[in-house]
C-alpha cells in the first residue's frame, strides 16, 4: 500500500446516479486482492477534508502501446453520488489528477476450490464482488444474486455473466428481474445448494437478513462492510465495528479498514450492528 | 551561489529533534501504521497513541463525523495498554532513529502515577506527553485539564514518578488556557503542548440524531487552526518552558504560523489521515521557506512575531 498520484482514464455515469471511474494504477492495480479498497482524495482544496473509501471493482491492463511500452495497470471503482465528495468526483474529467491510497484492508478468503459459491450484492455493494467472482470462477461454480430498489440500482450484471457467473436479479418494485428481496432468491438457492459458501456486500439491512439466513442454516458467510473512515490504515480507529463477544461491560471492536472490510460472519456481533447511524444524509458533506 | 541547508534542529525539554515536526497523538497509531508511506526517521519525533494502564476498548460507533473543514472524533482513547505497548509496539519503534514520545493518561490520579512510573523504566522512551485534555471520556483527563488546581495536582504527581522529560498537553476547552499552562509549568512540566481538540457536536438533520454515538466529540482539522494559533500565542507569553503548537496544520505555511507565534515545535494530526506523507511535505516546506527567507537556523523564525 502506498499513496499514488495518478490520473483518471474514464469516468462515466452507468445508471442514474451511479458512476464508473477508471484510473491509471501503475504498480498497484495488479496487487489489489478481491475485497480490498482505495482511499480516494476527492480534491486537494477543501471541503471535503477527508478521503473517501471505495471498494475496487476490477483491475486490468491497458493494451501495450505501439511504441513498445509495457501494458499499463488500471483499476476501476463504481460509486453512487451520495454527498458532496462523490458529487465532485462525478465531475472529474479524463486526465484529471487524483490521489489514491491503497490497496488497503483485508479482502475475501477464496475458500475451498470446487464448492458452490453464492454472491449476494445489493446496489453499490456489488462492487467488491466482481473481482471476487473473477477469482472464484477459476475453480468454483459461482452464482450472483443481485438486488436493488429499482432497475437503476442493478449494475454490471452482464459483466458477471461474461465470467460465466449465473446471475439472478431482484428489485423491490419489480422493474427488473424478480419482484421482491434478494434474500428470497438466496433462500431458494440455498435450498438447492445447501453446502454453498455465501459472500455478501450491500446495505446493512440486507447484510443482516443474509446473516440470519446463513446462521440458521449453518452456511459460511463473509461480508464486506461499509464504514465511515478517516485514515484507512488503522491509525484513527474511527471505523470500528462490534466484534463477537462484545458487550457494554466488555466492549470489543474490530477495525474495518485493517481487520476488514471483509469479515467472516462469526467475527462480528450482529446485535444492533445495523442500527447505528451511518453517513449523514442531511448535510451532504 | 547555493544556499547552505538551514538548521531545523530544536530541543524540547532536553529531547533533541532534527526538525520541529511530529505527529499529534492519536493520529499516527503506534508509528508502524504509517511506515509504509514515509521514512519515519525524517520526523522530528514520533508521538504514540495515548496509553492507559489497562487496555481500553474505546467508545461506541459512529466515532467520527466530517464537518466543514474539520473532523469530529469520539474514539474514546482506545489503546493496547502500557504493558502491551512496551512488549509489542516499542520493539518496532526502537529500530527507528527518531525520538519516541509516549502520550498517556489515567482513569485516576493513581493510574497516572503508575503509568508514568512504568514508562520511566524504558530507555527507548525519550519523553512522555501527559494527556489531561481528551474531551471524549471523563477519565481522559479533561477533568484535570480544565481545573488548574487538579492540573497542578496530576502534573506534580506524575513529575514525582517520572525521570524523563514531561510534556503536558492542554485542552482548549477552558476560558483562559494560560492559567492551566502556568499551573502545569509550576507543577513541573518541562514543556507545554497545545491545543487538543475543541468539544463539538454535529447533528444529522434527517434522522435528527447526533452524528456521533458519544453525542459530542473533539473537533480537529483546519477549522480549529486560528483558535490554536491564538492559544499557542497566549501560552507562549504565559510560560517559560517550550511550547509545542498543534491544531489544524495541513501545509507548511500552517506550521510556520505556529513557529512564528513562538511554538518551538509543532504536531500534525488530521492532515495525516488526508495525506499520509503530510509531515514530510511540511518539513520540506519549512526548509524551503527558510532558504527563501535567508534563515540559517529555525530559531531565527521561532517567536519572530511582529506586533
Amino acid at each position: 500500500m502506498k499513496n499514488y498520484k495518478t490520473v483518471v482514464l474514464s469516468n462515466q455515469e452507468i445508471s442514474s446516479g451511479y458512476y464508473r471511474m477508471r484510473i491509471l494504477a501503475p504498480g498497484f492495480g495488479s496487487k489489489a486482492k478481491p475485497g480490498q479498497f482505495l482511499m480516494f482524495r476527492v480534491q486537494t482544496s477543501l471541503p471535503p477534508l477527508l478521503r473517501r473509501p471505495f471498494g475496487i471493482f476490477r483491475m486490468g491492463f491497458m493494451p501495450a502501446d505501439c511504441d513498445g511500452q509495457p501494458p499499463k495497470e488500471f483499476v476501476e471503482i463504481l460509486y453512487k453520488v451520495v454527498g458532496r465528495g462523490t458529487e465532485i468526483m462525478s465531475h472529474l474529467q479524463v486526465g484529471s489528477k487524483v490521489e489514491v491510497l491503497g490497496p488497503l484492508g483485508r479482502g475475501f478468503d477464496l475458500g475451498a476450490p470446487g464448492e458452490q459459491k453464492i454472491l449476494v450484492g445489493g446496489g453499490i455493494g456489488l462492487v467488491p464482488l466482481y473481482m471476487l467472482a473473477r477469482e472464484l470462477t477459476r475453480k468454483s461454480s459461482v452464482r450472483l444474486l443481485m438486488g436493488g430498489r429499482t432497475r437503476e440500482d442493478i449494475l454490471a450484471v452482464t459483466e458477471f455473466e461474461r465470467l460465466g457467473v449465473e446471475t439472478y436479479v431482484s428489485t423491490d418494485d419489480g422493474s427488473l428481474g424478480e419482484e421482491g428481496l434478494v434474500t428470497q432468491v438466496l433462500l431458494r438457492k440455498l435450498d438447492k445448494y445447501p453446502n454453498a459458501s455465501v459472500y455478501a456486500c450491500g446495505p446493512m439491512p440486507m447484510i443482516e437478513a443474509v446473516q440470519e439466513i446463513c446462521a440458521a442454516r449453518g452456511v459460511p458467510l463473509q461480508v464486506s462492510l461499509e464504514a465511515l473512515m478517516a485514515c484507512g490504515v488503522g491509525a484513527c480507529l474511527g471505523c470500528v465495528v462490534k466484534g463477537a463477544g462484545h458487550s457494554e461491560a466488555s466492549p470489543r471492536y474490530l477495525c474495518s479498514c485493517k481487520e476488514g472490510p471483509v469479515f467472516r460472519a462469526e467475527q462480528l456481533d450482529w446485535t444492533k450492528l445495523g442500527q447505528e447511524p451511518g453517513y449523514c444524509e442531511g448535510c451532504k458533506i | 551561489m547555493k544556499n547552505k541547508r538551514p538548521s531545523l534542529a530544536v530541543e524540547i525539554a532536553g529531547i533533541k529533534l532534527k526538525n520541529p515536526v511530529m505527529p499529534a497523538s492519536g493520529t499516527f497509531g503506534y508509528g508502524e501504521e504509517y511506515a509504509p508511506f514515509m521514512d519515519l526517521e525524517r520526523l522530528g519525533a514520533i508521538v504514540t497513541k495515548g496509553l492507559s494502564l489497562a487496555p481500553k476498548a474505546g467508545n461506541p460507533t459512529p466515532r467520527i463525523a466530517e464537518t466543514i473543514s474539520g473532523m469530529l472524533n469520539a474514539i474514546g482513547l482506545q489503546n493496547v495498554g502500557v504493558d502491551a505497548f512496551i512488549q509489542h509496539k516499542l520493539p518496532f519503534l526502537r529500530e527507528i532513529n527518531t525520538p519516541v514520545i509516549v502520550n498517556f493518561f489515567g482513569n485516576t490520579l493513581d493510574e497516572y502515577g503508575e503509568v508514568a512510573r512504568r514508562l520511566s523504566d524504558i530507555p527507548e522512551v525519550a519523553g512522555v506527553e501527559l494527556n489531561i485534555s481528551c474531551p471524549n471520556v471523563k477519565q481522559g483527563g479533561i477533568v484535570f485539564g480544565t481545573d488548574p488546581v487538579a492540573a497542578s495536582e496530576v502534573v506534580g504527581l506524575v513529575r514525582k514518578h517520572l525521570n524523563k522529560p514531561l510534556i503536558v498537553k492542554l485542552t482548549p476547552n477552558v476560558t483562559d488556557i494560560s492559567v492551566t499552562a502556568r499551573a502545569a509549568e509550576e507543577a513541573g512540566a518541562d514543556a507545554i503542548c497545545c491545543i487538543n481538540t475543541l468539544t463539538g457536536m454535529a447533528v444529522d438533520v434527517k434522522t435528527r440524531r447526533p452524528r456521533l454515538a458519544n453525542r459530542t466529540g473533539g473537533l480537529s482539522g483546519p477549522a480549529i487552526r486560528p483558535v490554536a494559533v491564538r492559544m499557542v500565542h497566549q501560552v507562549v507569553q504565559a510560560v517559560k518552558v517550550p511550547v509545542i503548537g498543534v491544531g489544524g496544520i495541513m501545509r507548511p505555511v500552517d506550521a510556520l504560523e505556529f513557529l512564528i507565534v513562538g511554538a518551538k515545535a509543532v504536531q500534525v494530526g488530521t492532515a495525516n489521515f488526508v495525506d499520509p506523507a503530510a509531515m514530510i511535505t511540511i518539513i520540506d516546506g519549512i526548509e524551503a521557506f527558510c532558504v527563501e527567507e535567508g534563515i540559517s537556523d529555525i530559531h531565527q523564525l521561532i517567536g519572530s512575531l511582529q506586533l
